[in-house]
């Protein structure tokens, strides 16, 4: 059975909706929710490669390659600011970041 | 082409019962190390559609760096994972609903789509024939690409200080080498000769 686009887009859309999914599960937990984001990223990402692939044109996965430059950088940034909220709640629980609220 | 299909479906097979690893997990560590068995499987599926170079990249960033600072995040941080993960079932229909919704509605995308007529004549990048992946990628991206490349690196670099500048903190009360300090000292201040007498102890 030959593998076609439609393929791939069927995982790209599976791993978006488990990532969304991930989301409103771990709703507590900050870590798991930027890891469900990654997941979300990566099923983009599939996407473009699958789409840059089966029209015979580089330009998506370029784009992919800076999208993963981006990941990288919320990753690092994210977790730096979960980091620092720890030090000063001593919980991660999603719950408690409102009292930054004015 | 038989084997290659049958790769595609190893390959998607594990990438999503990882992701499903990923969120229903109850340990935050699991859920990092089935995040990197889901990004290999996805550098899988860029080899078999043909794009290596990003399939490398993707193990060299997700698995090499950005997955080892979640490990090092989930566990330098002390916390109480049991207690974030109380209400879970709250919320489990809430996110089948809208995951649900959204899955329906990608369907409905991923069916009904077709191409442009007009669409080869707008290629931006067409891939030539008989350069390998990597080649072309690279003899695109300095060239046409070479402000937003240029972009990406100013991007990792502000990155880059932000999480120094977030994460580190002056403590009170370290001590530390001040080089000027030691250079400074001279024997004749702080030596002393003290002539002893016999007997008498110091």
């Amino acid at each position: 059975m030959e593998i076609g686009l439609s393929h791939y887009l069927s995982v790209a859309a599976i791993l978006f909706t488990l990532g969304l999914f991930g989301i409103f599960l771990n709703r507590r937990n900050v870590i798991v929710i930027l890891m469900s984001i990654e997941l979300m990223l990566l099923a983009v990402n599939i996407n473009l490669v699958a789409f840059s692939a089966f029209l015979q044109d580089l330009t998506g996965q370029i784009f992919a390659m800076f999208v993963l430059t981006v990941a990288a950088a919320e990753a690092a940034i994210g977790l730096a600011i979960l980091v620092v909220f720890y030090r000063n709640r001593a919980s991660i629980a999603v719950d408690d970041v409102s009292n930054m609220k004015g | 082409m038989a084997f290659a299909g049958f790769m595609f479906y190893i390959f998607a097979a594990i990438t999503v019962a990882c992701a499903v690893m990923v969120v229903t997990s109850r340990n935050p560590v699991h859920s990092v190390l089935y995040l990197i068995l889901a990004f290999f499987n996805a550098a899988g599926l860029f080899v078999l559609i043909g794009a290596e170079f990003l399939a490398m990249i993707l193990v060299v960033v997700y698995v090499g760096a950005v997955a080892v600072l979640f490990l090092f995040v989930v566990m330098m941080l002390d916390v109480n994972f049991v207690e974030l993960r109380k209400g879970v079932r709250n919320y489990v229909y809430i996110g089948a609903v809208i995951g649900g919704i959204l899955f329906v509605e990608l369907a409905m995308v991923a069916t009904s789509w077709s191409l442009g007529p007009e669409l080869a004549s707008i290629s931006l990048g067409p891939v030539v024939g008989e350069v390998h992946n990597t080649r072309s990628i690279g003899q695109v991206i300095y060239t046409d690409y070479i402000y937003l490349f240029q972009g990406a690196g100013m991007i990792l670099l502000v990155a880059m200080v932000g999480a120094i500048v977030l994460t580190h903190r002056q403590r009170a009360g370290v001590k530390k080498q001040v080089i000027r300090d030691q250079v400074a000292r001279s024997s004749k201040d702080e030596v002393t000769l003290v002539k002893v007498q016999p007997g008498d102890g110091a």
